[in-house]
């Protein structure tokens, strides 16, 4: 192996790009899909009718307790079984989403059980809808309480996209398999795509950390707080 | 206890005109934890303007009757009547009495993602429907009135516990209620920050705020309460003006102790 058994991997820069693209698209979407519906989950979990909240207790550990692949090999061949047929970026997406809400719905709902039972009281006592209380009271300060587990999470789906090269998704592992078979550089081209991956991950995670700040649950003072 | 700096002095004990109505009314109420008997028979009348002080041991259910009345807790029986309104488990009246009732709590219970504007303008903005610009102004009106507008875009942990108690104060009167309830509200606090909130409080009983007052401050209740209720075990045992109260308890119960927490 020498710089010049890379250059052929790197002659194929364009499917590489597009590769990351994709990933990069699959990550974006199905960690905000997965973030926004784990938490209206988590809130179903702990507020909503009982039958709601054994299907999403159901639902969280049996997503949570079985391997990824099989859930997407469920969504991509299984479902046209049962009538739905989809395309595979949308199974992906679908499976990811649903892989990660489970995840989130766990993060977010021991956010919210760490919560003093006084911040419901008090916006309940200045006259907060349950719904305000929990999206403008109770909420933001969970969701800062578990933020570093929530990024750690989304990383390991921006990862995990890797397996809907299983499916034929045109991914980055998935580019990375076909200039393997074109150039027969299986290992330079692993190489490669492991560091991109690592170098996303890394900017993902500093993405995540601005964004929790900036939009998710602004940047109030820890000390101090009850 | 505190000294209190002596203030004009409050109306005496509101002569009880029935046309006025009551503030609050609590006829035959009883509550049960599963088993355990929590509220015994509680009957209370409070007069519009009437400020009434509430003490008793650990575990008498002087929080729990309180909190029966904007319904953190619900009651099993009898009837809770509130500004007109009784509380059943109608939520649009639930949400009409807790519009009309402000509460203080004994951790402050601030929202600590909120700056202090923030967290007096949330339920204006968002229960009263208030734009923005006129409920920062209505804000700022009671952080002067409890003395900290300099903290207004502080967040709550970066102010001392007396300042918390004092924004939560000024927090529930945004709201504009006609009836204040506290749970103990300075005794979380260390003792030179009990003086700042009790003045609070007492300002407010000088402008004739119906309050409900679970505490053991017995300066601030011989200074501005009409009664002083002492509970035990789940009930009113004595109900007396504060002189009568502390001078002459007809209780054992409330001598014993009345000489407990007066005795050191
Ligand atoms: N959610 C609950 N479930 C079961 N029991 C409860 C609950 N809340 C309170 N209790 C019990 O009810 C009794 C009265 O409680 P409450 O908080 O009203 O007392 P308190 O007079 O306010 O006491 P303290 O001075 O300690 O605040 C206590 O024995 C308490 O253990
Ligand atoms: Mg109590």
């Amino acid at each position: 192996m020498n710089l010049s058994s890379f250059i052929d991997v790197f002659h194929s820069w364009p499917s590489l790009l597009n590769g990351l693209a994709m990933t990069v698209m699959l990550t974006l979407v199905s960690s905000f899909l997965g973030v926004v519906l784990g938490t209206l989950c988590a809130w179903g979990s702990l507020r909503g009718p009982k039958a709601l909240r054994w299907f999403i207790r159901g639902y969280v550990e049996f997503f949570r307790n079985t391997p990824f692949l099989g859930q997407i090999f469920f969504i991509f061949f299984g479902l046209p079984a049962l009538g739905v047929k989809l395309d595979p970026v949308t199974a992906a997406l679908v499976a990811l989403t649903i892989n990660l809400t489970a995840y989130a719905c766990e993060i977010i709902r021991a956010g919210i059980e760490a919560t003093p039972a006084g911040q419901f009281e008090a916006a309940s006592s200045l006259g907060l809808k349950p719904a305000q209380a929990f999206f403008l009271v109770i909420l933001p300060p969970a969701f800062q309480r578990v933020w570093p587990a929530m990024t750690s999470q989304l990383v390991i789906i921006l990862l995990a996209s890797a397996l809907c090269s299983q499916i034929s998704v045109a991914e980055l592992s998935y580019e990375a398999n076909m200039i393997a078979s074109r150039t027969f550089r299986n290992f330079e081209a692993y190489i490669v795509v492991t560091v991109i991956y690592l170098g996303l991950a890394v900017l993902f995670r500093e993405m995540l950390t601005w964004v929790g700040r900036r939009f998710v649950y602004g940047e109030f003072a820890t000390v101090g707080q009850r | 206890m505190s000294n209190l700096a002596p203030s004009a002095a409050l109306a005496p004990a509101l002569p009880v005109s029935a046309s006025s109505g009551a503030a609050i009314e609590l006829v035959g109420v009883n509550k049960w934890y599963g088993e355990f008997h929590v509220l015994k028979d509680i009957n209370l009348r409070v007069h519009r303007g009437e400020r009434i002080v509430i003490c008793g041991p650990s575990g008498s259910g002087k929080s729990t009757m309180i909190r029966c009345i904007n319904r953190l807790e619900e009651h099993q029986q009898g009837s809770i009547i509130v500004d007109g309104i009784e509380l059943t488990n109608d939520l649009k009246r639930i949400d009409e009495i807790r519009r009309e009732v402000g509460m203080c709590f004994q951790h402050f219970n601030l929202f600590p993602h909120l700056t202090i504007l923030e967290n007096l303008t949330l339920a204006p903005i968002w229960v009263r429907k208030m734009p923005k610009k006129d409920a920062d102004e209505l804000a700022m009106h009671f952080l002067r009135k409890v003395k900290i507008p300099e903290q207004a875009n502080k967040y709550p942990g970066q102010l001392s516990g007396g300042q918390q108690q004092r924004v939560a104060i000024a927090r529930a009167l945004c709201m504009k209620p006609k009836i204040m309830l506290f749970d103990e509200p300075t005794s979380a606090l260390d003792p030179e920050m009990v003086k700042e909130v009790l003045e609070t409080m007492v300002s407010l009983a000088e402008e004739g705020m119906t309050m409900l007052c679970v505490t053991h401050e017995m300066g601030f209740a011989r200074q501005v309460a009409n009664r002083v209720i002492f509970m035990d075990a789940g009930q009113i045992i004595e109900m007396n003006e504060p002189e009568a109260f502390f001078s002459n308890p007809q209780h054992e119960r409330t001598k014993l102790f009345l000489s407990q927490i007066l005795g050191h």
